[in-house]
């Protein structure tokens, strides 16, 4: 390690990939501090975009990715993550992302113990709180969080292990390069030792200096790509694990919000404030835009108050309307396929494949031009975790303290903020660990309303919403329709279009300044395209060799509906739609849906994902009648996935019954593959696919909203269908394939799409019938009791000891 | 307000509650005792799971009034206390499966393994896929996979 002085004021933000000396030589900083404190630029480590070297024609995500969107965005803008490590000989770094499950902070740990050479136990990562000077560098979305974090956390890392050796060197009066480390503790030659908590503050810089460093090569990893288990496992097993409604802020008492029965409908009066503010422990009700609040001593009480309030409503967004209403909406919008059909195409083969010169050889003739269209229909469905929407909040004359998940914590502060008529500097905002997200926590529309109603109150709140809020007037994943032309003649396939049309996507959680960054360093054509758009273009990508290959996106322009970008956003219904069709035309070809995929895709990383599953699921194997095999992949976050699904669709389990439960066809076997690329945790990404494998078989066969004359009907989990234990398949396995690069993609959400698209395969081989909407229950009659609009939300049972078990 | 008593986590607690007050919110918002959760306040998602008499119920849906003196009501945070340990064996069994992904459902998801075990063994039987397929608790981050690995894992420790 060589040091330069510098003085802070010195730091500049510019020109850092300049500075990057080699594969694994990085530039980072050795900060003044108490103790040793290693430093990095956030952005560093990330070479520019690969050029994609496929035949065929590249699409912009080929090329340019999402995640390459999200990582430019934060090169110029970030500053500086810290590593300090601590006279207790422990490590800790404040984590500028939302941990929601996904695993993030055990993984990060675990590159800071792999360069300091510290046991994983010694190393505390937790939430950064709100930094507005990251600017756009604190968003948790797209699944970026490793592939962006990866090299800034070990350089961090690795120049505070250099100075704690420098240090050590002193101490111990022996040369730097005889020291060995292990577990934190520094021994020289003679078996003399001393550790990193005794070194802690000699190893502290005076003045801030810039600082070379090497990463620890591959060859020498021995936390990096080893399974660990989760370091805040022991706190979710014994109920301390502490998320946002368990916090105790003084005097912040429960608070619930009385909605519309419309979705997003409004107040026009109260007519009984008087009367529930004397209802027991009801302290205050306060209007807000979204609805009453009331403020009282136990949630209970809430519930109580909540159902008691009688107001007079405004119409919703969506008034009068219906599933039916939206989907001719979508209709009326979506784009004619450009490519024109078969009969139009006869004898203009080589015209329309433009520049590819494909000709029909081998004998064909234009007859042998085949076409299929395809359209699919993908329902509305809620992406609310377990964890509703909550958030604590202190409000005061000057100053405002919220505490919440929350994936966009600078613009959530800023807005709230705003709407609170504060200045940005006067909010802090507190990231706690979020009961889950799948899109959710990129809003803060508990946060905002926590803040509102403790404004109002003059006293602080924990806000939350009730279950039966979450689908009626949380956010949703938009309807789709997905059509796809085919084209092909004899095994070539000239033409593939997909035309994706939904209702508007929500982003205006700071996404749209992400672009605005970005848009100077898109490619040409992607940097004129709106949110949605660019989102869609730079994610989705068809990994198979297809010839001319489109893919479009329509969205309405209203955002009558709430909605927001739901795990893996367009991917599940874009990829079923194109699976489901690519099995038809396999089907026609004579092949195989295996054998399909592997003659046509584009790389050869994703052929082993395939071989992989299809040998360890034993692709082919005889099935009785009614039952199964269905296979697909997908290409996204810098890897590949393949999944095969083994469904029993017989009548004696489709009918099973079991109390207030849908049942249907029941998945018995998923084998899953991914290569996410370097992997720092296998048994966080197995973790992660078997969640996505849980989530693809909801979408494929339960889980959506109905939209009812301006109502959603679903508000309880026994109404939205998320799979339960007897949807569960019995026999999951997942294959996490040894990397064949060293860049690590993203995980969170890879394994929903494959999964939901190969289960709609399976379905639709073992029936005999391919699926044209989803969930395939949809049309089903409601299988539930409605439950009621006013009061909006349902009293709590009193019967608990007559389900003992 | 009329006061109940009733034992907690091994120890005898007195609150001063209304009648219909569900347990849920006198173990959260009065006792502080946050390990079991809200999902739903309907007895739908179990996230508050807990046990009555080493039973499990959903204090969601439990009046305070339809406790006796004598009840024993059990948490996450004392199941460990019940058979005298750091750590349940379905815990530990957790722990190795690396089950938690948000943890949100955890505690009652464990509540809720412990008594299917305890009912299966009651039974004098070694607990069965069946079984588990009747476990009702929502897990959103999807762990189901690792929860039967665990519960079976976790009975065989516990005899």
């Amino acid at each position: 390690m060589s040091t330069h002085p510098e003085t802070p004021s010195g730091l500049s933000v510019s020109g850092l990939a300049e500075h990057e000396l080699g594969r694994r030589r990085f530039v980072g900083y050795l900060l003044a501090a108490a103790t040793v404190t290693g430093a990095a630029q956030l952005g560093i480590g990330l070479g520019t975009p690969a050029a994609a070297v496929v035949p065929g024609v590249p699409q912009p995500a080929d090329l340019y990715d999402l995640n390459d969107l999200l990582t430019d965005a934060a090169r110029p803008t970030a500053n500086l993550i810290q590593v300090v490590v601590d006279k207790d000989g422990t490590a800790s770094f404040e984590l500028p992302r939302a941990e929601v499950g996904q695993g993030i902070t055990t993984s990060i740990a675990m590159l800071i113990a792999e360069e300091l050479d510290l046991p994983l136990s010694k190393v505390n990562v937790t939430l950064s709180k709100a930094r507005p000077e990251l600017i756009w560098n604190q968003m948790t979305g797209g699944s970026n969080t490793i592939h962006a974090m990866y090299t800034p956390v070990r350089v961090a890392a690795a120049i505070a292990r250099g100075a704690l050796l420098d240090a050590a060197a002193i101490a111990l009066a022996q040369p730097h390069d005889t020291l060995s480390v292990h577990e934190g503790v520094i021994t020289a030659p003679g078996g003399a030792s001393i550790s990193y908590g005794e070194l802690a503050t000699s190893a502290a810089a005076l003045v801030t200096k810039v600082v070379d460093v090497d990463l620890k090569p591959k060859s020498d990893f021995a936390v990096i790509g080893t399974p660990r288990r989760r370091k805040d496992a022991l706190a979710a097993v014994t109920g301390t694990k502490q998320f946002a409604m368990d916090l105790d802020v003084p005097d912040a008492l429960p608070a619930m919000v009385c909605r519309a029965p419309e979705h997003n409908g409004t107040v026009r009066s109260v007519r009984n404030q008087k009367d529930v503010e004397a209802m027991p422990g009801v302290t205050h009700v306060v209007t807000i835009p979204t609805g009453v609040a009331v403020r009282a001593g136990t949630f209970g009480q809430c519930i109580n108050a909540v159902r008691a309030l009688d107001v007079e409503w405004k119409p919703g967004s969506v008034s009068g309307r219906s599933d039916a209403d939206v989907l001719e909406e979508l209709r009326g919008i979506q784009r004619p396929m450009a490519v024109p059909n078969v009969e139009e195409l006869l004898g203009t083969v080589t015209d329309v494949a433009g520049g590819l010169t494909v000709g029909l050889t081998g004998g064909l003739t234009a007859a042998d031009v085949k076409t299929l269209d395809t359209d699919y229909i993908f329902y509305t469905r809620s992406g609310s975790p377990l964890e509703t929407n909550c958030a604590v909040a202190d409000v005061r004359a000057d100053k405002a303290t919220i505490w919440a998940g929350s994936k966009t914590p600078i613009v959530a502060a800023e807005s709230i903020a705003l709407e609170l008529g504060l200045p940005p500097t006067a909010v802090t905002f507190n990231v706690m660990e979020s009961g889950g997200s799948f899109g959710r926590k990129l809003f803060w529309d508990a946060a905002l309303e926590a803040a509102l109603i403790s404004q109002k109150c003059q006293a602080p709140v924990r806000l939350m919403w009730h279950r039966a809020d979450e689908p009626r007037q949380g956010r949703n994943h938009p309807m789709a329709t997905s059509r796809v032309r085919t084209v092909w003649a004899g095994d070539n396939i000239l033409s593939v279009e997909q035309q994706h049309t939904c209702t508007a996507t929500d982003y205006r959680h700071g996404f749209g300044e992400i672009l605005t960054s970005s848009a100077i360093s898109l490619p040409a054509g992607v940097s004129n395209l709106g949110v949605s758009e660019t989102i869609f273009v730079t994610s989705q990508q068809v990994p198979y060799d297809f010839g001319v290959t489109t893919q479009g996106l329509m969205e309405t322009t209203s955002k009558a509906i709430n909605s927001g970008a739901v795990r893996n956003v367009y991917s599940p219904d874009v990829r079923t739609a194109l699976e489901l069709t690519i099995d038809q035309v396999a089907r026609k070809m004579r092949l195989s849906p295996v054998e399909f995929r592997l003659k046509y895709a584009k790389e050869d990383r994703l052929r082993r994902v395939i071989k992989q599953v299809a040998a360890a699921g034993s692709w082919g194997r005889s099935m009785p009648a009614g039952t199964a095999q269905g296979i697909a992949v997908h290409q996204e976050y810098k890897g590949y996935s393949a999944c095969l699904v083994e469904i029993d669709c017989r009548p004696e389990t489709v009918n099973r019954k079991v109390r207030h439960g849908v049942t249907g066809p029941r998945v018995t076997k998923v084998t899953f593959a991914i290569d996410c690329g370097e992997v720092i945790n296998p048994k966080g990404v197995e973790a992660q696919m078997q969640g996505g494998i849980m989530d693809g078989i909801a979408l494929a066969l339960t889980a959506s909203t109905h939209l009812e004359d301006g109502h959603y009907l679903e508000a309880s989990w026994d109404n939205y269908f998320y799979t339960r234990q007897w949807n569960t398949p019995p026999d999951v396995r997942v294959f996490v394939m040894d990397p064949v690069t060293d860049i690590p993609g993203g995980a969170g959400e890879a394994g929903v799409a494959a999964s939901f698209a190969a289960v709609a395969c399976a379905y639709a081989r073992a029936t005999g019938t391919t699926p044209t909407s989803f969930p395939i229950n949809h049309h089903d009659p409601i299988g539930f009791e409605v439950k009621s609009f006013v009061p909006p939300v349902p009293a709590s049972p009193t019967d608990g000891l007559s389900h003992t078990y | 307000m009329p006061n109940y008593t009733f034992t907690l986590n091994g120890e005898k607690v007195t609150v001063d509650v209304e009648d219909s007050e569900r347990l849920l919110w006198v173990l959260r918002d009065v006792l502080g005792v946050r390990g079991p959760k809200y999902g739903c306040g309907i007895n739908v998602c179990k996230a508050c799971t807990s046990h009555i008499n080493g039973k499990a119920f959903n204090p969601c849906a439990t009046p305070i009034s339809a406790l006796d003196e004598d009840d024993e009501i059990t948490t996450i945070e004392g199941l460990a206390g019940s058979v005298g340990k750091d750590l349940h064996p379905m815990q530990e069994a957790w722990l190795d499966a690396d089950v938690a992904q948000c943890g949100y459902c955890q505690p009652g998801q464990i509540m809720a393994a412990v008594a299917t075990v305890n009912k299966a063994h009651a039974e004098g039987r070694s607990v069965t896929d069946a079984d588990i397929d009747e476990i009702r608790n929502i897990c959103r981050c999807g762990t189901y996979v690792r929860i039967r690995e665990a519960i079976k894992a976790g009975a065989g420790k516990m005899g």
